[in-house]
């Protein structure tokens, strides 16, 4: 008989004999394509129940992750973190636990997904491949979807629930030669709104806009990095806002001589970045899970109720990742983070084509690629272009040029944009598939990008 | 030699893959492999002497993959039941049908001997996720704060623990049982500059090693010199002068060379990213089989080499996930590229000229939920075996920089041009030491900077180091793997000054 993750976690919490206990059940379902060559290569259907635990024992606590399927494999991990925290010292993040009450849906079943939610598109690839083939091209993609249902009970209370639909969509594409490469991609909940035959026409546009290849050299570019472009670097600037780290000196939110930039304009006004888990189209978790504490999140916090947060508002800092713990520290609110992420600029309008259509002589990316930090101090990144630098001489795309290395700090780009487009749905080509895919830019169109140097990449 | 956990033993291997691989032979599968994981993790975080965060967990499930009428399909559940071994079967069944739509290039498996009943277990004394857990607060508390006594500002450690169980079987007979630990200890102090504003960090060049607890004590690496000299080192990084950017000479050590070998010749050299398997995530490669044993790699000086066997490699296994037994073989010689990582697939298709058609041994799943793919080999750059110790390099040097430790690194997609950052960077004068220097960052195409290598140090000079995380496919997985290597001369590298590139 199949045991209901809500009998996983009663189960958790009756059995523990530390002082407080905190349980999260993550009930998952995942299904997934991937082709290469214009064929399927692989491909799965995945399932699976990772039980966290975490004891709480005098000012100690200890967390205890696991596959489970019985009560009995949930019995194991409750006895081995009461054990890890009788014995753990101090923790510093310590805290009352977030009280609570049991949430109306927290008796309901998990979500599922199966490999039933490509048909449209698996079909749509199989005709796509075939055409690609007939007409000289290449694919190459991915397609994911997967259901996880959170639950959450502690000893003060607190029964919660929360259902994550995450998907995602990338294809790229490529000239029979090699010679010339586009890309693709977004995030979806439910695949109701991804068509694989729009995928692969898209992708020969793009090729179309590469039949003229143009050699450049490194330097400083009027560039137009479009929204896909602008999550893969904004997400990097989100997860460098901790507040602890800024406070000890080491991020570029920190203020010369101590203490974290609040209130400091560091972006040009106008310009919000900010969370909000009811955010329309990237919704997600209420409230905060941590299966450990780490610099920006803490066990203790666990349930806690998230609000819509503006990290930066009109330029200036005005949260950072932080615990209740931290926040005592800091004087400012606790503000965990949040699952998604938000880039407004005020009285901004129009995409990136749009954008470009107002350079005359510029370059238009598609999608950055294995993206470092260089210095924290500032934000330095490193990382590529990868599949379509387009030149734009009066405002028309005339070709493909080679692929760059660039070197560029986030913050620092968000005070030297010259133009902004609407803020819409865009997925990290770097971060989106595995850790941050809820996210919502603008194009940004920067005077003088740093292209380091050249890269031969196709 | 450890034995196999007893515990990973008592669960129903043999039964489950029975069950699973018999409802799959129901359908006619050609092929059919079950493969029972358990990976248990510890991860433990230790910051200014007190425990931030530790956290236990276990990954415990199973996974059939079968080829049917030339398409894969692939499955895994978690409950350890007949039933759940049936349903994974079939659904796998169902996968497979569902991918043939898709699959135009049948696939097709390279053969392997059978290896019935076998065991293997990695090379190590004490698992680490024996040790009490009390004790290892206690090391990395004090580590941290012996960083602090010494003049920094902050200072973090952690320690990843991992032991991997793994129970392989197929249609074709073989079942295999194996065990492996590794584990990575890293400690970074932080410090600032009041009257500057400046910050910096300093982390110790210390490796993970494929190999359990005793590593940490018995003198595997000098934890207690290089914690004792972190903390001056970092204070004399924030004082030194910023790097003139421009072309230098290069004497690279083991620490920060391992790095480079993984981006620019072991990922290069994955068969699967140079036929275009991973194209649309991690990229392909400028090392195509078109170029098998005419591309000049690099000098006469370099030596690559692919080894599944090496004592205490991350890589290292006695047989990957696909039953192929562990081998080493060369994948660049005199500077030539001359070998590739296989998987079955590949190998049927490809592996006829590189190693008779049989693959070597480069398939890996990180978890009982991925379906394996080709990974990297423990792949590392030989020794010359007369060769100078770091200084002899340093002594041939006018004008350049001295490396040491690794920071940050990106590669493109197909392995042309690179950035790599480091801990330390000694300008070299006239042959000698003369200081630190800050905001280095060295920059190349591959072919050109390993033809730019001159010589190679000794085996005084060869460490094995290697990652724990590296990253591939969709969905994406984690694999460990170690880079041996010497410490090198390369000549006339470019070098930024990163301090410079950010801000217009």
């Amino acid at each position: 008989m199949t045991v209901r993750p809500q009998q996983l976690v009663e189960h958790a919490l009756e059995t523990s004999t530390s002082d407080a206990c905190v349980v999260i059940v993550e009930d998952s379902t995942s299904a997934n394509l991937r082709w290469a060559n214009n064929t399927l290569t692989t491909n799965g259907v995945m399932r699976s129940t990772d039980v966290t635990v975490v004891a709480f024992a005098g000012g100690g606590n200890a967390s205890v992750s696991g596959t489970a399927a019985t009560t009995a494999q949930v019995a194991a991990l409750v006895e081995a973190a009461d054990r890890a925290a009788a014995l753990a010292g101090e923790a510093e993040d310590r805290a009352e636990l977030v009280a609570g009450a049991a949430a109306a849906d927290f008796d309901d079943a998990p979500a599922e997904t199966s490999i039933a939610v490509f048909d449209e598109v698996a079909g749509q690839l199989g005709e796509e491949f075939r055409r690609a083939e007939a007409e000289q091209r290449i694919l190459y993609g991915f397609v994911f979807h997967e259901m996880t249902t959170t639950y959450v009970g502690s000893s003060t209370g607190l029964r919660l629930r929360h259902v994550q639909p995450t998907g995602h969509y990338g294809c790229t594409g490529k000239d029979a030669a090699l010679t010339a490469s586009a890309w693709v991609g977004g995030a979806t909940r439910d695949f109701s709104d991804v068509s694989a035959t729009r995928m692969a026409e898209d992708l020969a546009t793009r090729l179309g806009w590469a039949s003229r290849r143009l050699d450049l050299p490194a330097g400083r570019y009027d560039t137009v990095l479009p929204p896909t472009a602008v999550a893969d670097l904004m997400i990097d600037a989100y997860w460098s806002a901790g507040a602890r780290t800024a406070v000890d000196g080491q991020s570029v939110f920190s203020r010369p001589g101590g203490g974290a930039r609040f209130g400091e304009q560091v972006v040009s006004p106008g310009v919000r970045l900010a969370s909000d888990p009811t955010y329309a189209g990237l919704e997600c978790a209420p409230f905060a899970l941590a299966g450990a504490s780490s610099d920006r999140t803490s066990v203790y916090d666990n349930g806690l109720a998230l609000a819509p947060t503006a990290w930066l508002d009109d330029g200036r800092l005005t949260a950072l990742q932080q615990t209740r713990r931290t926040a005592a520290e800091t004087g400012q609110p606790a503000t965990p983070p949040i699952d998604n992420l938000v880039l407004e600029v005020d009285g901004s309008t129009g995409s990136d084509l749009d954008l470009a259509a107002g350079m005359d002589d510029g370059l238009l990316l598609t999608c950055l690629w294995y993206i470092r930090e260089v210095d924290p101090q500032t934000m330095l990144l490193t990382g590529l272009t990868r599949d379509g630098v387009y030149k734009v001489e009066g405002g028309e795309i005339v070709g493909a040029v080679n692929n760059f290395r660039w070197n560029e700090s986030p913050v620092d780009l968000l005070r030297r944009f010259s133009h902004a487009g609407t803020t819409v749905p865009a997925f990290s080509r770097e971060w989106g598939e595995d850790m941050f895919s809820r996210t919502a830019m603008p194009a940004l169109r920067v005077p003088d990008f740093n292209m380091s140097s050249v890269s031969q990449a196709l | 030699m450890a034995d196999v956990d007893p515990s990973f033993l008592a669960l129903p291997l043999q039964r489950l893959a029975q069950v699973a691989l018999g409802r799959a032979r129901d359908f006619g599968v050609t092929h059919a492999d079950f493969r029972l994981e358990r990976n248990r993790l510890q991860h433990l975080s230790v910051r200014d002497g007190q425990l931030e965060g530790a956290q236990d967990s276990e990954d415990l499930g199973f996974a059939v993959r079968v080829l049917l009428d030339g398409a894969w399909g692939f499955a895994s559940g978690v409950g350890l039941t007949d039933d759940e071994a049936v349903r994974v079967a079939e659904t796998a069944v169902t996968v497979a049908r569902v991918a043939a739509k898709m699959t135009t290039v049948p696939v097709q498996l390279a053969p392997e001997p059978v290896h019935r009943d076998v065991t293997w277990v990695s090379a190590y004394d004490v698992n680490p996720l024996d040790v009490p857990l009390a004790d290892k607060v206690a090391l990395l508390g004090g580590w941290t704060r012996e960083l602090v006594a010494g003049g920094a500002d902050h200072a973090a450690g952690m320690l990843q623990q991992v032991q991997e169980n793994k129970f392989y079987a197929d249609l074709a007979g073989s079942s295999i049982t194996q065990q492996r630990v590794w584990l990575e200890p890293v400690l970074e102090a932080y410090a600032s500059d009041p009257a500057t504003g400046a910050f910096d960090s300093m982390a110790s060049t210390c490796p993970p090693f494929g190999a359990g607890w005793e590593a940490l004590t018995d003198g595997s690496w000098d934890f207690d010199t290089e914690r004792a000299e972190l903390p001056g080192l970092l204070r004399a990084k924030l004082a030194a002068p910023s790097v003139e950017p421009g072309r230098y000479d290069l004497v690279i050590d083991a620490n920060n060379l391992m790095l480079t070998i993984h981006e620019s010749v072991g990922h290069a050299t994955e068969l699967d990213r140079a036929l275009g398997y991973e194209a649309s995530y991690a990229g392909t490669s400028f090392a195509t089989p078109d170029h098998l044993g005419t591309l000049q790699y690099g000098s006469p000086a370099m030596h690559v080499t692919g080894d599944r066997t090496a004592r205490r490699g991350l890589a290292t296994v006695g047989f990957d996930d696909e039953g192929v037994e562990g081998q080493s073989w060369d994948i660049v010689r005199d500077g030539v590229l001359v070998g590739y990582q296989l998987d079955r697939s590949m190998a049927h298709t490809y592996g006829a000229a590189l190693n008779g058609g049989r693959s070597n041994g480069c398939a890996y799943a990180d978890s009982p939920g991925h379906v394996p793919i080709q990974r990297m080999a423990n792949v590392s750059l030989q020794p010359d075996p007369d060769g100078p110790d770091t200084a002899g390099l340093i002594g041939r040097v006018e004008r350049g920089i001295h490396v040491v430790g690794h920071k940050s690194w990106s590669i493109d997609m197909q392995r042309y041009n690179f950035q790599f950052t480091g801990q330390r960077f000694y300008a070299i004068e006239d042959g000698e030491l003369k200081g630190q220097l800050r905001d280095v960052a060295y920059q190349a195409t591959t072919t050109d900077f390993w033809g730019s290598l001159e010589a190679v140090g000794g085996p005084q000079t060869y460490v094995l180091g290697g990652v724990l995380n590296c990253g591939k496919a969709q969905p994406g997985q984690s694999a460990p793997v170690s880079h041996g290597t010497p410490s090198a001369l390369f000549r006339d590298v470019n070098v930024l000054n990163t301090s410079e590139e950010g801000t217009a």
